[in-house]
């Protein structure tokens, strides 16, 4: 019930800033994908299901306030959960290399399938272009996030863990 | 968590529940858009007032940080400037107050003639798109202060964009550089149509596209003015939308197309104002 209330207000806070702080001081004009650090991080840390439905929750949100077609971003988001949920068997706890190597495929991913969903299907071709304008600055920029943003969610967990011991 | 462990359903089924979940809602949203905004509306009455709160503190922080640089500007060139200031002041600061109240009457001005009949509010935008491959952006006023969907969207002296949603509390604006924005133009000069396209591929260059001018005769000088048409569905008719630059014949020799400079920035939008008249649509 802890974890459940603490993710949902990372998830909302995440969600929050995405939108509006970091539109601010948004680089090259991007903005990085806080909710995909997120889902990635809960993926990797604790498994498969908790990242298919945070990664749900998540992208239910993108949509519900801001997607036209709702349920995009929700699958997109689920399935990046899900593929990093299998990484939860090379999870090691002080290990910070793996979690961006993760962030940064599965920014990637998520933006390839976006631009196929989205761009592809309405006949914009030009690939090469939106990797350079908006796949690779929001890569490097996300991954540079993720660094402080895992660490936080990284002693959040920690922390969870330990008062669920204890409960039990 | 305990709870979840007594129901243990395999991850690769939930996975495949939700996706099916996901399409599901794909589909729903696709046919019954409209149906599903009661639930939108629900989601973001709830995080607007977040957002609000929290982009006061995004905007002190930028207003701090811009402050910041123009201090370390301004050391280096204040002794440079100090004898001369002193000289020039007072007759700065009366020409200076002059000069203010001048361009605020004409811009004022300007506005009102060139847009007098319709009725506007004035909104803050609150928070932009967490995707970066989409220009939308939300505003602070929803159907509690009369907005609709489709209400046209400008700022100072062009069209910004169009509602696409409303909240009780808030909106979502779709702007015309919006890669799937499309709106219905002419040119002011020539009286030709035209359709005006947002590109993504253009935004970092400040273009829109503009195609579709079926007058392959007219020659399109840059900085021809493009209005918004009275043929459009949508958008109220004599909006300004930008200038024309480079418009060029088509390799297929039937139309003209090229490019369009906004008249708008929307790199700096802080407040847009709403015209609360919707084009009457017909029966």
């Amino acid at each position: 019930m802890k974890r459940l209330i603490t993710i949902a207000i990372v998830v909302l806070l995440c969600f929050i800033l995405q939108s509006t702080v970091f539109q601010v001081l948004a680089l090259a004009n991007v903005v990085p994908n806080l909710l995909l650090i997120v889902t990635v991080a809960v993926g990797y840390m604790r498994g498969r299901t908790e990242g298919i439905f945070v990664g749900f929750v998540s992208g239910l949100l993108v949509d519900m306030v801001y997607g036209d077609i709702i349920g995009i971003c929700a699958f997109i988001y689920m399935l990046v959960g899900f593929l990093n949920g299998y990484c939860k068997k090379i999870y090691y706890r002080d290990e910070i290399t793996v979690p961006i190597i993760l962030v940064c495929i599965s920014d990637f991913s998520y933006n390839f399938l976006y631009y196929v969903f989205r761009f592809l299907l309405r006949g914009r071709l030009d690939l090469f272009y939106y990797i350079r304008r908006i796949m690779l600055p929001e890569l490097v920029y996300t991954a540079l996030v993720a660094i402080f943003l895992y660490k936080a969610l990284h002693s959040i967990n920690g922390w969870l863990e330990q008062s669920e011991v204890e409960e039990v | 968590m305990r709870r979840r462990r007594n129901i243990s359903l395999h991850p690769k089924y939930i996975f495949g529940i939700l996706t099916a979940v996901c399409v599901a809602i794909m589909i729903l949203s696709f046919l019954y858009g409209d149906k599903l905004s009661p639930v939108k509306t629900a989601f973001g009455s709830v995080l607007t007032p977040m957002q609000k709160g929290i982009n006061t503190v995004g905007r002190t922080i930028s207003d701090k940080m811009d402050n910041f640089q123009e201090l370390k500007g301004l050391k280096s060139t204040n002794k440079k400037l100090e004898n001369e200031v002193e000289t020039l002041k007072f007759q700065n600061k009366a020409l200076q107050q002059d000069k203010s109240e001048l361009s605020e009457l004409r811009k004022l001005f300007k506005l009102d003639s060139l847009y007098p009949d319709y009725p506007k509010v004035g909104a803050r935008v609150i928070g932009k798109n967490t995707n970066n491959w989409y220009n939308t952006f939300t505003i602070d006023k929803g159907k509690d202060d009369g907005l609709k969907v489709d209400m046209n969207v400008i700022a100072g002296d062009g069209l910004v964009g169009i509602i696409t949603e409303v909240g009780h509390n808030y909106s979502t604006v779709r702007s015309i550089i919006d890669d799937s924005s499309s709106v219905t133009g002419v040119f002011s000069k020539t009286k030709d149509d035209c359709m005006v396209d947002g590109d993504l591929t253009l935004v970092d260059d400040g273009y829109i596209r503009v195609g579709y001018i079926r007058n392959k005769q007219v020659q399109i000088k840059d900085g021809y003015e493009v209005v918004t048409s009275t043929k459009s569905t949508k958008f109220l008719p004599g909006l300004l939308i930008g200038y024309a630059s480079n418009v060029k014949l088509d390799s297929n020799n039937l139309q003209q197309s090229g490019y369009l400079t906004p008249s708008v920035d929307f790199k700096h939008l802080d407040t847009v104002l709403v015209i609360t008249k919707l084009k009457e649509k017909l029966k």
